[in-house]
């Protein structure tokens, strides 16, 4: 580690493309240097810094879950230089990764209690890694309840994984799309992700809630939590700022005396209350 | 007190205006103050130390806040308005234009139309050391100027003070901001400093008042006012426009123009 | 740490001795209207009377633009070199001042907290910091304020203090320190009495209570003194350019076909779009939010955090202000 240069990719093949959404698409990747895809490890929560080289680096979270050993998969949307990069790329192609970085979803603390999970949009990818690591003992936990919403029937992602876990009977899938969002054949719920939380109102004794979101949805929805007896320190969030270096020395992500890289992306509501409001 | 400071204190007391930008003495330097107290009014100055360009601001809504705003104007802060003015940038109604004579006389211009008149017949004045410079570029061949402008440059890291002082660089995502396409090296390097210095100096053509703010603000010392000097020169010599009088210059097309490709 | 004289011929020999060394030594130069840090090959060419130089000597580890590797793409398939730890010469800053010295064990700080940063310590590694005490401060100095001193010897591998008519009081502080002497061993004597560094140091007086300040600043979040302060602000890089311990960077693709490299480059907190999300939001909106992440990051967060200061009291930031942002004025008004 001390004589790395943290700033120099792993190189990574892309082994399949899975169009999610407009402009929306998930890169499963494995790491073309053995060694290096044996040393590998992370923990659901992480991100990585993920390259394309020719215009730059972009931040996503590991999308996978790291019970999953041999790739790791990625979900982005298109909407600036790098990622219309990636977008450009093939399966087989070659693309640069750098991490796991950042702070974890510390699920062995929440051995034993129910978990909810609550997302919007183009967010389910960071939940989706540690949806996927607690279905993947789900021995460890009582109930799991995801209220999954997007602007239409066409932006929801992971839409295969979807009908897994509506099939699943260890799990109660709620999905949802904004009003005017829904098709006629759709049979899940209509309105915005923070009501139909408060309509479906999960019990929050012994309850985890993770919520990851756009802005205005975390504004909506911690209230309606607060309001079903979520306590603050119980309320999980991802942070997002803009990042550069991932390891805490550019100065960017920089909030408070914390660095959303290195002590988050995950943070509990109570943490949240400390922090200055720059994010 | 003077004449300015009762001016100002009368503006604010009546509530003509929510604040006066004016100078106020700093360390060792004057600095631009933003007064919107009428009791602060007696830290205004004007003399010939005051050298910042006021127009700078006169951009930011932030900074201007709802409400007429005072400004008092030195010359070189007042070209950079008329041309603002030229562009389209001012609203008329939200600024009370005033200046300071060499008399210490306060004049308050009853619009912009005003203030040019009062501009016309004032001549830019290029101080000796300046000269000396300009000659010596005058006095090199090409290669030598640009063996000049390349030293010169090679010191420049990409601070952007002269873009963040100039009053006319106003927009709000500048070329080297944009990314897809990188059209410009945003980092300091040799090319990417020649790439952004001469990019500038041609977004200005046409434009650049003289002001002298950009190579005010720049921390290394480093000349830049001279290339959109000698910039100006040629728009001079080649469109008939003036350092006093350019307009829209290179946005204005004219039957009386030379070039002909166009008819 | 050991004591040594050194006179006039001396310095003289000894310079030219690291020059022989094959080192590249940096020192401040005069220039047109300013001071500062050039490659400089003989003595004479080094400044004599100045306070400061315009910009700190951080680009000697920590440049203005470096690459951190390079790649070529052929087909589907990309290679990588590292960056190349042997392009890195071997350094001596020389006539640097206290506060820059001190600014390197800031730089160290941000750079090999947690991770350990390659580039940066590989530079490092290479660089020796010759320090001169001072004997002059003008009224932007106030390096006694936030712990530091004309006469402080942290961060330096050698302090220099000129004796006025004689030679030098030479101080070798570091195992690095002492190889530099050792390439001229012979210029130098044993001290044959005791010197009073003291007596030739500048007087910088204690303009506030740093503990002061950073009680007042940890409460100051949502003070009405941001906006007060910062309304003449540009927001260009130029305070954080000059500074010897702001390290904030970008990273760039220096892309050109199919090969290019990653850039590291300065940034500045300063900058609109230093904090700008793709999606249009920005954390840091206005220039008085950014002004206030300057100041609370370099005396309240990074102190916290890894318990090095973030300021030296250089003045740099102050002299190089297009608009006068005086942070030694900011921050006597903060902790009144």
């Amino acid at each position: 580690m001390d004589n790395s240069n943290i700033y120099l990719p792993h190189l990574m093949e892309i082994e399949k493309i899975t169009d999610e959404a407009p402009g929306v698409r998930t890169f499963r990747l494995k790491f073309k240097n053995e060694e290096e895809a044996e040393a590998f490890d992370f923990k659901a929560g992480q991100f990585g810094e993920y390259s394309a080289f020719g215009e730059g680096e972009s931040t996503f979270c590991i999308a996978s879950s790291p019970t999953r050993k041999g790739y790791i998969e990625c979900t982005f949307r298109q909407a600036g230089r790098v990622t219309s990069g990636l977008s450009k790329l093939e399966e087989g192609a070659t693309m640069g990764f750098r991490g796991p970085f950042g702070n974890t979803f510390p699920l062995d603390e929440w051995k034993g209690k129910s978990l909810l999970f609550v997302a919007g949009g183009i967010a389910l990818p960071p939940m989706r890694c540690v949806i996927w690591n607690a279905l993947d003992t789900r021995e460890n936990f009582k109930d799991i309840t995801i209220v999954y919403g997007a602007k239409s029937v066409n932006d929801l992602v992971y839409k295969g994984e979807l009908e897994e876990w509506e099939k699943r009977a260890d799990v109660n899938l709620i999905t949802t799309v904004d009003p005017g969002g829904e098709t006629p054949d759709w049979k899940g719920q209509v309105g915005f992700v923070p009501s139909v939380l408060e309509k479906v109102a999960p019990n929050s004794d012994n309850t985890i809630a993770i919520v990851c979101g756009p802005p205005i949805m975390i504004k909506f929805t911690f209230p309606v939590l607060e309001k079903l007896g979520f306590k603050d320190e119980n309320v999980y969030t991802t942070l997002e700022n803009r990042m550069k270096c991932g390891v805490g020395k550019c100065g960017r992500c920089n909030v408070g005396k914390l660095y959303v890289c290195k002590d988050g992306p995950v943070f509990t509501k109570a943490q949240l209350k400390d922090i200055p409001p720059e994010y | 007190m003077t004449k300015l400071v009762e001016k100002a204190a009368s503006l604010l007391r009546e509530g003509a205006v929510i604040k006066v930008i004016g100078y106020e003495e700093g360390s060792n330097k004057t600095r631009p103050f933003f007064c919107e107290k009428a009791e602060d009014v007696e830290r205004l100055i004007y003399n010939g130390r005051c050298t910042n360009n006021l127009a700078v601001y006169l951009t930011k809504p932030e900074l201007l806040g709802s409400g007429k705003v005072a400004v008092v104007a030195t010359v070189p802060t007042m070209r950079s308005i008329a041309q603002l003015v030229k562009e389209n940038q001012l609203k008329e109604e939200k600024f009370l234009l005033l200046t300071v004579t060499k008399e210490d006389e306060v004049v308050e211009f009853s619009g912009f139309k005003e203030m040019n008149d009062y501009l016309a017949d004032i001549q830019l004045v290029i101080d000796t050391k300046e000269q000396e410079l300009i000659n010596k570029l005058d006095g090199m061949n090409r290669e030598q100027r640009w063996a000049f402008w390349q030293q010169e440059l090679s010191s420049c890291f990409k601070c952007y003070a002269c873009r963040a002082a100039c009053p006319l660089c106003y927009c709000s995502r500048c070329v080297v901001e944009v990314n897809a396409p990188q059209w410009i090296e945003p980092w300091a390097s040799p090319l990417g400093n020649m790439e952004w210095h001469i990019n500038r100096a041609m977004h200005l053509a046409g434009r650049c008042t003289g002001c002298g703010a950009c190579s005010d603000a720049c921390p290394l010392g480093i000349p830049i006012h001279l290339l959109t000097h000698k910039m100006m020169e040629d728009i001079d010599r080649d469109f008939g426009a003036t350092f006093n009088n350019s307009g829209n210059v290179l946005s204005t097309y004219k039957v009386e123009d030379k070039e002909d490709f166009i008819r | 740490m050991e004591k040594l004289y050194i006179n006039k011929n001396g310095l003289d020999q000894w310079f030219k001795q690291m020059i022989k060394g094959g080192s590249h030594v940096y020192a401040p130069v005069q220039g047109r209207d300013k001071v500062d840090f050039k490659r400089v090959t003989e003595l004479s060419e080094v400044a004599s009377d100045f306070v400061q130089t315009t910009q700190s000597i951080k680009k000697a580890v920590f440049p203005k633009a470096e690459s951190l590797f390079s790649y070529q793409k052929s087909g589907k398939n990309v290679e990588v070199q590292d960056f190349d730890a042997l392009s890195v010469s071997d350094k001596v800053l020389w006539k640097i001042r206290p506060c820059d010295a001190a600014g390197f064990a800031s730089l160290t700080g941000i750079f090999n907290w947690d991770y350990k940063d390659k580039p940066y310590n590989t530079r490092l590694e290479k660089t020796t910091l010759v320090s001169f005490s001072c004997s002059k401060s003008d009224s932007y100095c106030f390096c006694t304020s936030v712990n530091g001193g004309p006469g402080s010897t942290v961060g330096s591998d050698i302090q220099i203090t000129m004796l006025p008519g004689e030679g030098a009081l030479v101080e070798v502080l570091t195992s690095k320190g002492k190889a530099l002497v050792e390439l001229s061993a012979d210029s130098f004597e044993q001290l044959s009495k005791e010197i009073d560094k003291e007596l030739y140091l500048a007087k910088v007086p204690v303009h506030f209570a740093l503990e002061q300040v950073k009680e007042k600043l940890s409460v100051a979040f949502d003070s009405p003194v941001w906006q007060q302060q910062s309304e003449r602000c540009l927001g260009c890089g130029a305070c954080a350019f000059v500074c010897p311990t702001c390290a904030c960077f970008d990273i760039q693709e220096d892309a050109k076909g199919s090969a290019g490299r990653r850039i590291r480059c300065w940034d500045s907190c300063g900058f609109s779009l230093f904090t700008l999300h793709t999606s249009g939001h920005n954390p840091r909106p206005t220039q008085s939010t950014r002004w206030r992440q300057r100041i609370l990051h370099k005396f309240s967060y990074m102190p916290e955090r890894i318990q090095k200061m973030g300021c030296t009291g250089c003045g740099r930031c102050s002299r190089a202000c297009p608009v006068d942002m005086n942070i030694l004025e900011h921050l006597t008004s903060i902790a009144e």
